[in-house]
C-alpha cells in the first residue's frame, strides 16, 4: 500500500463524520480499542486498523473488511478510547454506507426456520438493523 | 336554458380531464372515456381492488382512498394501485401454533419494522397497521386479528413500507390462526352442518328445484333475512 | 408505587420467565408494573446514524406515551439502552428532535426518565431495606454478576453505573445473602446479535465469560438481558463437549433470584425454560424440592 498525503480524502472523512458523528482524525492509534474488543479474534482487520485506513485515504479497503460485520456494538472501545473516539459508531457508519448501497450481511430467507423460532426477538431485530438495514 | 354542469379538472396518470363535480374517482374515470378492466371490483368499498393514491394541487401530502368511494376534487392528481408485488408464505394453518414464533418463522421481515407509521397513513380504511404488526411481533394473535379485521388487502401499505413488509398477508395469517386456534368454537354452526349432512334440507331443496320460476321468485322475495335467534349477539 | 412499564417484544414471548418473575418480585415489594396500553417494538438497537431520524421514530413515540407519568420502567437491556440513548438525542439535539417529533406528529421534549428495575431497587427501596426484608435468605449461594454491555455503556448517557467497575448487581446480590463471585469478564459482551450471523463467534465470547466465572467458583450467573441469557445458557452443551472440565452453571435473571428470595409463587419462575436447570442448586429455597440434577 502506498501512502500519500494526496490520498487522504477529506470528503470521505466528512461523510463518516456526518453519519457517525465521529472525526477519525482524532485517533492516535494507541490500540486500546483493539485490546478490549471481545470480537477481535473473529476480525480480519482490527478496529484501530479500520480507523487508520480511513485516515490514510484507503476507505474502500475498510469497507471490504469482514471486521465491520462482526462488531457487536458493545462500546468497550468507546468506553476506553483516550481521545473519546467511538470506533463502534465508525463501524456502524461503514455498515450503513454499504447497506445504503444495497449490500447486506445477512440474507433473511437463508436463515433456517428453527433459528428464527429459537433466538430471542431482540437478536433478530437488532441483527436485521445492523446487518440488513432499511 | 339549463346551466352547464359544474366541472373539475383531474389528472389521470398525468393527463388532464374535465369531469363533473360530485363523481367518484371510478365514475369520473369512466366519464373520461376509460373502460376499467383492472382496479375495479365490487364498487362498494369492500373488495380493495381500486386502491388509489393522489395529491391535490400543490399540497405535497400524499392521500389515499378507494376509487369507488372517494369523490373527485379539483386539481386531483391520481394513480390507481391495482396490484403491488407481494410475498405470501406457504403454510397449513392447522399445523401452526398461534404464537410469535409462527409469525416470525413465516414472515421474519416483520422484525424489520421501523415504527415509521407510513402503513397506517396510507391505509384507505384508516386501520392501525403499525400497531397490528407490533402485535404480530410479540405474538398477540387476538389483537392482530381484531385490529386487521376490516383490511381489504388493497396492497397500499406494502407498496410504501420501507422495511418491505407485506402487512396484509401477515394480517390474514393472524386472522386465520385466530379463527382456527383461538376463537371459541361455533357449536351452533357445527350442529347446522350436521343437520344438513344428515339430509335435513334435502326435501326443501328438491321441492325448490322442481318449482317453476314464478314460485322461486316468490319464495326469494319472502325469505327470512335475519332470523330472530341470531340477532342480538352471542 | 406504580410505574408505567415497557416490556419490549422479547419479554412477551421468549423471556416470559423474566417478565413474570419481575412482576411477581416487584409486586411483593409494592412496586406495580403498569404495562403501557399500546406499544410497538423500540427497534432493539439504538440508531447510531446521526444523519437519519428514522430509527428514532419508534423509541420517541414510546417515550412520548409516558409523558404524563414522566417515568418509564423497562427490564430488557436492549430496550433500556435504546430508550435512554434516544431520549438523550431528543434532549440535546434540537434539530433532530424537531425532525422526529414532526414526523411522528407528537410533541416530546425528553422529559421521561427511563428506569431499570435495579435502579428502582437501589434508589426507591434501598439495598439495606431489601436485605432486612429478605434476611440473608440465599446464604451460601455463590453467584457471579454478569452485566453485559448495554446497561453500562455509554456511561455518560446511561448514568446507570461505573462502566468498568460497576457495583449495583454485587450490592443487589449481597442484599439477598449471596456470596458474590467477582470475575474479570463481567462487563464484556456475550456476543449479542452476532449470534444470528456467526454463532461460533458469539459462543467464543460466552465461553470466556462462563469458564472464568466457573473457575473462580461461581455456581450461578445472574443476568439482566434475554439475549445474554440465551447466549450464555444455550451454548453450554457445546462448551462441555469440547472442554470437559467445565461442568456448566445455570444462568438466571436477577428477578428470578429476587422472586426466590422473597418467597414468591414459584409459577412465576419458569425455570423449565432454561437449558441448564437452576433448580437443583436452588432446591434449598424451592418449596417442592428440586428434580434430580439433570443438566442439558
Amino acid at each position: 500500500m502506498k501512502l500519500s498525503a494526496k490520498k487522504q480524502d477529506d470528503e470521505v472523512i466528512a461523510l463518516i463524520k456526518e453519519i457517525s458523528g465521529e472525526d477519525v482524525r482524532a485517533c492516535y492509534q494507541c490500540g486500546k480499542c483493539t485490546a478490549g474488543c471481545p470480537l477481535a479474534s473473529s476480525m480480519d482487520l482490527m478496529p484501530n486498523q479500520i480507523l487508520r485506513l480511513i485516515q490514510v485515504g484507503e476507505y474502500e479497503q475498510a469497507l471490504k473488511a469482514r471486521a465491520i460485520w462482526w462488531c457487536a456494538s458493545c462500546l468497550t472501545c468507546a468506553a476506553r478510547c483516550p481521545k473519546e473516539v467511538d470506533p463502534a459508531r465508525v463501524m456502524d457508519a461503514l455498515r450503513t454506507i454499504l447497506m445504503r448501497r444495497g449490500i447486506t450481511h445477512v440474507e433473511i430467507p437463508a436463515i433456517p426456520a428453527h433459528v428464527l423460532a429459537e433466538v430471542p426477538q431482540q437478536a433478530l431485530i437488532g441483527g436485521f438493523r445492523k446487518f440488513v438495514g432499511y | 336554458m339549463a346551466s352547464a354542469p359544474d366541472m373539475v379538472k383531474i389528472y389521470l396518470m398525468g393527463k388532464q380531464h374535465e369531469v363533473p363535480r360530485g363523481l367518484t374517482i371510478q365514475k369520473a374515470t369512466e366519464y373520461a372515456g376509460f373502460r376499467l378492466l383492472r382496479g375495479c371490483g365490487c364498487r362498494g368499498g369492500f373488495c380493495g381492488a381500486c386502491g388509489t393514491v393522489y395529491r391535490v394541487g400543490s399540497d405535497y401530502r400524499l392521500k389515499v382512498g378507494l376509487a369507488c368511494q372517494t369523490v373527485v376534487q379539483d386539481q386531483m392528481y391520481l394513480a390507481q394501485i391495482p396490484f403491488f408485488p407481494a410475498v405470501k408464505a406457504q403454510y397449513r394453518v392447522e399445523d401452526l401454533p398461534p404464537t410469535a414464533e409462527t409469525m416470525i418463522s413465516l414472515y421474519p421481515e416483520i422484525l424489520r419494522c421501523v415504527g415509521c407509521n407510513t402503513c397506517r397513513k396510507v391505509c384507505p380504511q384508516e386501520l392501525e397497521v403499525m400497531r397490528y404488526i407490533a402485535a404480530a411481533q410479540r405474538g398477540d394473535i387476538r389483537k392482530l386479528a381484531d385490529m386487521s379485521f376490516d383490511c381489504l388487502m388493497c396492497g397500499l401499505c406494502a407498496s410504501r413500507c420501507p422495511a418491505e413488509i407485506v402487512q396484509y398477508n401477515v394480517a390474514i395469517l393472524g386472522r386465520r390462526l385466530y379463527s382456527r386456534h383461538v376463537a371459541r368454537f361455533a357449536a351452533h354452526l357445527a350442529a347446522r352442518v350436521q343437520e344438513i349432512d344428515a339430509g335435513g334440507c334435502d326435501a326443501d331443496l328438491a321441492a325448490m328445484v322442481a318449482s317453476d320460476e314464478a314460485t322461486v321468485r316468490r319464495l326469494y322475495d319472502a325469505r327470512e333475512i335475519e332470523p330472530e335467534e341470531l340477532v342480538g349477539g352471542e | 408505587m406504580r410505574l408505567p412499564y415497557f416490556p419490549g417484544c422479547t419479554l412477551h414471548s421468549k423471556a416470559q420467565n423474566f417478565d413474570a418473575s419481575a412482576r411477581a418480585a416487584a409486586g411483593a415489594l409494592d412496586i406495580f408494573l403498569d404495562e403501557l396500553p399500546d406499544w410497538t417494538c423500540c427497534g432493539a438497537t439504538f440508531s447510531m446514524s446521526a444523519d437519519s431520524a428514522m430509527g428514532l421514530a419508534a423509541p420517541t413515540r414510546i417515550l412520548a406515551s409516558a409523558k404524563e407519568a414522566g417515568k418509564l420502567l423497562t427490564l430488557c437491556s436492549f430496550c433500556y439502552n435504546t430508550l435512554k440513548r434516544t431520549n438523550h438525542v431528543i434532549k440535546t439535539d434540537p434539530e433532530r428532535r424537531a425532525k422526529v417529533t414532526n414526523f411522528i406528529e407528537q410533541e416530546y421534549d425528553g422529559s421521561v426518565r427511563t428506569l431499570h428495575l435495579l435502579e428502582v431497587l437501589r434508589d426507591e427501596i434501598g439495598f439495606e431495606a431489601l436485605a432486612k426484608r429478605v434476611g440473608r435468605k440465599l446464604k451460601g449461594l455463590k453467584v457471579a454478576p454478569y452485566y453485559g454491555c448495554l446497561l453500562l455503556r455509554p456511561a455518560a448517557e446511561l448514568e446507570f453505573d461505573d462502566p468498568e467497575r460497576p457495583t449495583i448487581l454485587e450490592n443487589f446480590l449481597a442484599s439477598l445473602g449471596c456470596q458474590v463471585v467477582d470475575f474479570p469478564h463481567k462487563t464484556e459482551c456475550c456476543g449479542s446479535f452476532v449470534a444470528v450471523s456467526d454463532r461460533g463467534a458469539a459462543v467464543e465470547c460466552s465461553t470466556r465469560i462462563l469458564e472464568t466465572a466457573a473457575t473462580l467458583g461461581a455456581e450461578m450467573l445472574v443476568v439482566s438481558c434475554p439475549l445474554c441469557q440465551y447466549n450464555l445458557d444455550q451454548c453450554q452443551a457445546e462448551i462441555r463437549a469440547s472442554r470437559t472440565r467445565f461442568a456448566g452453571i445455570p444462568v438466571v435473571y436477577f428477578s428470578q433470584l429476587l422472586a426466590v428470595a422473597l418467597g414468591c409463587e414459584e409459577s412465576c419462575l419458569h425455570f423449565e425454560q432454561h437449558a441448564v436447570d437452576p433448580r437443583p442448586r436452588l432446591s434449598a429455597w424451592l418449596g417442592q424440592g428440586a428434580p434430580a440434577a439433570v443438566q442439558a
